[in-house]
C-alpha cells in the first residue's frame, strides 16, 4: 500500500511542472459555513497548481472548536491546517503553537489584508493566521416593511429608532417579526451580539483591574433594552435563535429587521435560497450616542500549528485560499456576490465589487470596529464581542447561558446579571486575575 | 398461545398497536420523507406529507460535499471489529464465569458494569495524550480498541447470561459420553451459545456504531465515521431541514436495515438472562 | 463439577477480560486523580503545579454543582420512569394477538437505532421548532399558541426525546420476558376469576421483576452519561446542566483539566451512589 503511493506520489512530482517540492497530503480541519463548503468544491483547482492532495475535516463550529483546541494544546499533529478566529489566534500565537506567517511570497501581497483583519490575527506584530473571509456586523432590514410602517431608515441609526421601527413593522397576524436576534446561549452566538451591543450602552466585561461589571447600570440597560425589545418585535422561543435560526427567518421572509454578520448579506439576497432578496437594505449598526457602535469583528482564518512536517505544503495552500486570485476563481464560477468578504483592500476597490449593494456597508462597519478601544470607559482587554483571555470562551459561554434562561422568562433580568457577576469573578479569581 | 380471541379484540389490538407504533415511528418516517422534498417543501405550512415533487437532489449535494462511503466504511469496520474483537475476548470470560461460577463472581459481574460509569469528557486529555504517545490518533484500530473496552461489559454480561440458561446436566451428560473439554466446546456449546452470540454481536453493533464522543474526538480525516460525518450538517447556514434529513437518514439507513433485518434475533438476545 | 483444574482454567479464560477492564479502569482513574489534583491549563502552558485539594473545592462550591447533580437525577429518574411503565404497557399489548405484529415490533424499535446526535437535531430542528417545527404545525392547526418547547419546557424536552431513544430497549426486554410467562398460569388465575388489575399485579408483575431491574440498571449506566441531547438542543441553557456537561464545560469550554477531573471524580462517586441504591432497591431480583 505504502509501496504503491509513493510510486504514486513519484509519478506526481515527476508530473508538476514547478517541481522542487513533493507532493504532500494535507489535512485541513475547517468550519461547515457556506463559504468554506464552497473552497472544498475547488481544492481540485489548489492540487491541480500545486500535486498536494487535501483531506478535510468539516465540523460544525462548536465541536471544530473543541477538537482543534484539543488537539493543538496536547501538540496531537492530528491537522496540518486549523481554521480558526479571531479570539483563539493571537492567544495560540502567543503560547507559540503557531506558525508565523511573515515569510509569505510577494505574489500574496500580505499588505493588502485588512489591518483590521491583519491586526486582530496578530501578536506582537506577528501575523499567525491568514483571513479567509472576514466579518462586521450590520443591520438587515427589509425596505417594503419599512417603507409600509412609513419610516426611513437612517444609514447609521439608533437604538432608539430600532426599537421603535420594530414594535411598528411587527404583524403577528401575518407571522411577521420587527427584529429578529440572536438569543442563543454561547459566546460565539448570543454572547457575541449582546457583548457588542453592550459596548454601545457604554456597559464592559471588565474593569481595568479585571473586576465583572455586570453590576453596573450600563448593563442591566442593555439586558433590559433588549428584552423589552423582543418580547415587543421579536419572534418566538428566540432564546434558542442562533444565527442559522435568524437567517432562515429573515429569508422566509419573517422578520423585518435582524443585526448579524455582514457576510449574512450575500445569503439574504441570493433569490436562490431567499423569498425576499430584493428587498433588503443595510444599515451601519445602531449606537447609543456614546461614540461606540454595536458591530463586531471577526475573521475566519487559516492557521498552521507549530511543528507540522509539512508546513511549506500548508504555507502553499493558504497563499492559495486567501489570495487575490482565490477571490477572482470563485467570482468566475459563482459571481462576484459570493466571494469571500471582508478580508482584502483590494477586494473593495475592484469595480467589479462595488456594485454589490452590501459591499460598501460591510467595509463601513469592518471599518469602525476597533479591538483595542471597543468600550465607552478604558477596559484592559483586546477584541470587540470578546475578550482575548484564554478564560473567556468558558466564562462568557456560561454567563450567555444566564442571559438566555433570562430571554426566555425562567429569570429576570436582574438574577442573570447578579448570576453572570458571581459566575465571572469566581472564574477570574481561579484564574488568578484578581 | 390458544387463547381464543375474539376477532373484534384482535382488531381492537391492532389497531391501538399500530397507531402507537406509528407515533414512535413518526419522527423517523418524517425525516426520510423531508429528505425527498426540497427545502421550501421542508418547512411548508402545513406539512406536507406525501404528495410534493419527490427528489434527489439532496442526497446529491450531500454527496458532493462529503465522501459518504468512506465514513460509512469507517463506520463498518469500527462497529464490525471493536464487536467481533469483544466477543472473542469475552467469550471465554464468560463461559467460565457461567459454568465454574466462584463467590466472586457477581461482584465481578457488578464491577465490571461499573467501569461502564467514568464520565467520558472527564478523561478526553489522558486518553488524548495516551493516543499521541501510541500512534493511534485518527486511526481505526485505536477506535476499535476503544469500542471494544467501552462495551466488553455489556457484551460479558450479555454472553454470561446466555451461557447460564444451558442447562448444566447437557454438559455433564455430553462429559459421561467422554467428550473432552475441546469438543464439549465445540460440539455441545457453540451450537446451543450461537443465537446468544448473534444477538450479543447485534446490540453491540449498535452501540458502537451510534458512539459519538470518542470517535468524534480522536479522529481526523482517516478514521472519521458517520458521526463524524453528521457533525458537519448539524447547523448549516439557511434552510437546511431537507439536507439535514438526507443526511440523517444516510448515517442511520444502514443500521436500520441491519436492525429490522436481525430484529427476530435481537429480540431473543436482549435478555440479558432476564427469562427464566 | 468445580474441579481444581476446570476452576484454574476458567481463572485463565477470564484473564483477558478482568486485565484489560481493569487496565481501561485503573489507567484513566489513576491519570483522572493525578491531574485533579494539578492546577492543569492547557491555554496557560499545560502542567502549572500541584494544587491540593483547590479543584475539589472549587467544583463543589461552584453555584452551578448542586443544580447539575439535581438535573442529572431529575432527567435519570423521569426517563426510567417513562421507559419503564410505558415499556410495560407497550410490551402487553404487543404480547396480544393482532395482524401485523412483526411490522410494528419493527416500527417500536426503530429509534433504537437512531444515533444521539441525529435523535436530537432531528428533535429539535423538524419537531420542536417554535416556528417550523411540526409539533408548532399541530399545536396551530387546534388554534393554539405554539410551545417554546427547548427554552420554556427545556427539561421536560430533553426527557421526551431521551425516553423516545430509549423506550424501544425497555419494550424489547420486557417483551421477551412477558412472552416467556407461562400462559397456562395465566389461564388458571383467569378461572379463578381474578381480574385484569389482579392479574397483573399478582402474576405479571413479579414475574417483569429481573427484566425490569435489568433495564433499569442498563439504562440508568447510559443515562448518567447522556451528552449529545444537550449539546445539541440547549447546550446547557435553561437548567439542562447535567454534571456530565458541566465536566465537559470545564474541560473543553474552560480548558480547565484540573477542575474538569476533580469533577470527574465527583462523577464517579454520584454513579456509584446510585448504583448503590439501586442494587438495595431492585438488587435482589439479580440472583447472577
Amino acid at each position: 500500500m505504502r509501496f504503491t503511493k509513493s510510486i504514486f506520489a513519484a509519478t506526481a512530482v515527476a508530473a508538476m511542472v514547478s517541481g522542487g517540492a513533493l507532493a504532500e497530503s494535507l489535512t485541513i480541519a475547517t468550519v461547515n459555513n457556506g463559504d468554506m463548503i464552497r473552497m472544498q468544491g475547488l481544492t481540485e483547482d489548489f492540487t491541480a497548481k500545486t500535486g498536494h492532495e487535501v483531506e478535510w475535516v468539516t465540523l460544525e463550529e462548536n465541536v471544530l472548536r473543541q477538537r482543534v483546541t484539543t488537539d493543538i494544546s496536547t501538540k496531537g499533529g492530528a491537522f496540518d491546517i486549523m481554521t480558526i478566529g479571531m479570539y483563539e489566534t493571537p492567544i495560540w500565537g502567543s503560547n507559540g503553537w503557531l506558525v508565523p506567517l511573515d515569510d509569505l511570497s510577494d505574489e500574496y501581497n500580505a499588505a493588502d489584508i485588512l489591518p483590521a483583519m491583519s491586526g486582530g490575527l496578530s501578536h506582537d506584530g506577528t501575523l499567525f493566521a491568514a483571513p479567509f473571509y472576514g466579518e462586521s456586523s450590520m443591520i438587515m432590514y427589509r425596505t417594503d416593511l419599512m417603507e409600509a410602517a412609513g419610516l426611513e431608515m437612517p444609514d447609521a441609526p439608533s437604538w432608539a429608532f430600532i426599537a421603535k421601527a420594530a414594535r411598528e413593522m411587527t404583524d403577528r397576524d401575518k407571522d411577521i417579526n420587527g427584529i429578529c436576534l440572536r438569543g442563543k446561549a454561547g459566546w460565539g452566538e448570543g454572547g457575541a451580539f449582546i457583548t457588542a451591543m453592550s459596548n454601545s450602552f457604554g456597559a464592559r466585561w471588565f474593569d481595568e483591574k479585571w473586576n465583572a461589571q455586570f453590576d453596573t447600570r450600563e448593563w442591566s440597560d442593555t439586558l433590559n433594552f433588549f428584552v423589552n425589545m423582543m418580547k415587543d418585535a421579536g419572534p418566538a422561543g428566540y432564546a434558542t435563535n442562533g444565527f442559522n435560526e435568524n437567517l432562515s427567518l429573515f429569508q422566509q421572509g419573517k422578520c423585518g429587521m435582524w443585526i448579524d454578520a455582514t457576510v449574512a448579506a450575500s445569503f439574504v439576497t441570493n433569490p436562490k435560497d431567499s423569498t425576499v432578496a430584493d428587498k433588503v437594505g443595510f444599515a451601519l449598526a445602531p449606537d447609543n450616542g456614546m461614540g461606540v457602535r454595536s458591530n463586531w469583528l471577526w475573521a475566519w482564518a487559516l492557521a498552521i500549528p507549530a511543528g507540522t512536517q509539512k508546513e511549506a505544503a500548508a504555507k502553499q495552500f493558504i497563499e492559495w485560499a486567501t489570495s487575490t486570485s482565490y477571490i477572482e476563481l470563485v467570482a468566475e464560477k459563482e459571481g462576484w456576490a459570493n466571494v469571500p468578504p471582508g478580508a482584502r483592500i483590494s477586494l473593495y476597490e475592484n469595480s467589479n465589487y462595488k456594485d454589490i449593494p452590501f459591499a460598501k456597508k460591510t467595509l463601513e462597519s469592518i471599518l469602525s470596529a476597533d479591538p483595542n478601544n471597543s468600550t465607552v470607559d478604558p477596559s484592559p482587554y483586546v477584541g470587540v464581542q470578546f475578550a482575548a483571555i484564554p478564560e473567556f470562551a468558558g466564562i462568557a459561554t456560561e454567563v450567555s447561558q444566564e442571559f438566555s434562561a433570562a430571554y426566555a422568562g425562567k429569570q429576570t433580568v436582574a438574577e442573570a446579571l447578579a448570576k453572570a457577576q458571581d459566575i465571572t469573578n469566581e472564574a477570574m479569581e481561579a484564574a488568578g486575575y484578581r | 398461545m390458544a387463547r381464543a380471541v375474539s376477532s373484534q379484540r384482535k382488531l381492537l389490538n391492532t389497531l391501538i398497536a399500530w397507531s402507537l407504533g406509528l407515533i414512535i415511528f413518526f419522527p423517523i418516517l418524517w425525516t426520510i420523507l423531508t429528505s425527498f422534498k426540497t427545502e421550501a417543501q421542508a418547512i411548508n405550512d402545513p406539512p406536507i406529507f406525501f404528495f410534493f415533487d419527490w427528489t434527489l437532489e439532496n442526497y446529491a449535494v450531500v454527496q458532493e460535499r462529503s465522501n459518504y462511503m468512506r465514513f460509512l466504511w469507517n463506520s463498518i469496520f469500527i462497529a464490525g471489529g471493536s464487536t467481533l474483537l469483544g466477543v472473542l475476548i469475552a467469550v471465554p470470560a464468560a463461559w467460565s464465569m457461567a459454568f465454574v461460577p466462584s463467590k466472586r463472581t457477581k461482584d465481578i459481574l457488578l464491577w465490571m458494569l461499573s467501569t461502564k460509569m467514568l464520565p467520558a469528557v472527564g478523561v478526553l486529555y489522558p486518553i488524548y495524550l495516551l493516543f499521541i504517545e501510541l500512534g493511534l490518533l485518527d486511526t481505526r484500530v485505536g477506535l476499535v480498541v476503544v469500542l471494544m473496552l467501552i462495551n466488553l461489559p455489556i457484551i460479558v454480561w450479555m454472553l454470561y447470561s446466555y451461557f447460564k440458561e444451558i442447562p448444566g446436566e447437557i454438559l455433564e451428560a455430553a462429559r459421561m459420553d467422554g467428550a473432552s473439554l475441546k469438543s464439549e466446546i465445540l460440539y455441545v456449546l457453540t451450537p446451543m451459545a450461537i443465537p446468544g452470540i448473534a444477538s450479543t454481536v447485534l446490540l453491540n453493533i449498535i452501540l458502537a456504531w451510534n458512539e459519538a464522543f470518542w470517535t468524534l474526538n480522536l479522529t481526523a480525516a482517516k478514521a472519521a465515521p458517520l458521526t463524524a460525518f453528521i457533525a458537519s450538517y448539524s447547523s448549516p447556514e439557511g434552510l437546511f431541514f431537507a439536507k439535514l434529513s438526507a443526511a440523517s437518514t444516510m448515517a442511520i439507513a444502514p443500521i436500520l436495515i441491519l436492525g429490522w433485518f436481525s430484529q427476530k434475533q435481537l429480540v431473543r438476545g436482549l435478555t440479558f438472562g432476564a427469562v427464566k | 463439577m468445580a474441579t481444581h483444574h476446570s476452576r484454574s482454567a476458567a481463572r485463565l479464560m477470564m484473564a483477558p477480560t478482568v486485565i484489560l477492564l481493569l487496565g481501561w479502569m485503573l489507567v484513566p482513574l489513576i491519570m483522572t486523580l493525578y491531574f485533579s489534583f494539578k492546577k492543569y491549563l492547557p491555554l496557560r502552558g499545560g502542567d502549572l503545579g500541584w494544587v491540593g485539594f483547590d479543584n475539589y473545592v472549587r467544583f463543589v462550591t461552584s453555584s452551578s454543582f448542586w443544580p447539575s447533580v439535581a438535573t442529572t437525577l431529575f432527567i435519570v429518574g423521569c426517563v426510567l420512569a417513562i421507559t419503564v411503565i410505558l415499556g410495560i404497557l407497550l410490551a402487553m399489548l404487543l404480547d396480544q394477538p393482532m395482524w401485523g405484529q412483526g411490522i410494528v415490533r419493527i416500527l417500536v424499535i426503530a429509534p433504537f437505532f437512531v444515533m444521539p446526535t441525529v435523535s436530537a437535531l432531528v428533535w429539535k430542528n423538524m419537531f420542536m421548532d417554535p416556528t417550523n417545527g411540526i409539533l408548532a404545525h399541530l399545536w396551530r392547526f387546534f388554534g393554539a399558541e405554539p410551545v417554546e418547547w427547548l427554552s420554556q419546557a427545556s427539561l421536560q424536552s430533553i426527557v421526551m426525546i431521551v425516553s423516545w431513544q430509549w423506550l424501544p430497549f425497555a419494550t424489547l426486554i420486557l417483551l421477551t420476558a412477558i412472552q416467556s410467562l407461562d400462559s397456562e398460569q395465566l389461564e388458571a388465575s383467569e378461572m379463578d376469576g381474578a381480574n385484569h388489575l389482579k392479574r397483573f399485579w399478582y402474576i405479571i408483575l413479579p414475574h417483569l421483576g429481573r427484566a425490569i431491574t435489568i433495564v433499569v440498571l442498563i439504562q440508568t449506566i447510559f443515562l448518567l452519561s447522556i451528552f449529545a441531547e444537550i449539546f445539541v438542543t440547549t447546550a446547557g441553557a435553561f437548567g439542562t446542566k447535567t454534571l456530565t456537561y458541566l465536566i465537559f464545560q470545564r474541560v473543553l469550554e474552560s480548558q480547565n483539566v484540573g477542575l474538569g477531573s476533580a469533577g470527574g471524580v465527583y462523577a464517579i462517586i454520584l454513579a456509584n451512589l446510585v448504583a448503590i441504591f439501586l442494587m438495595r432497591i431492585v438488587g435482589k431480583n439479580l440472583d447472577t
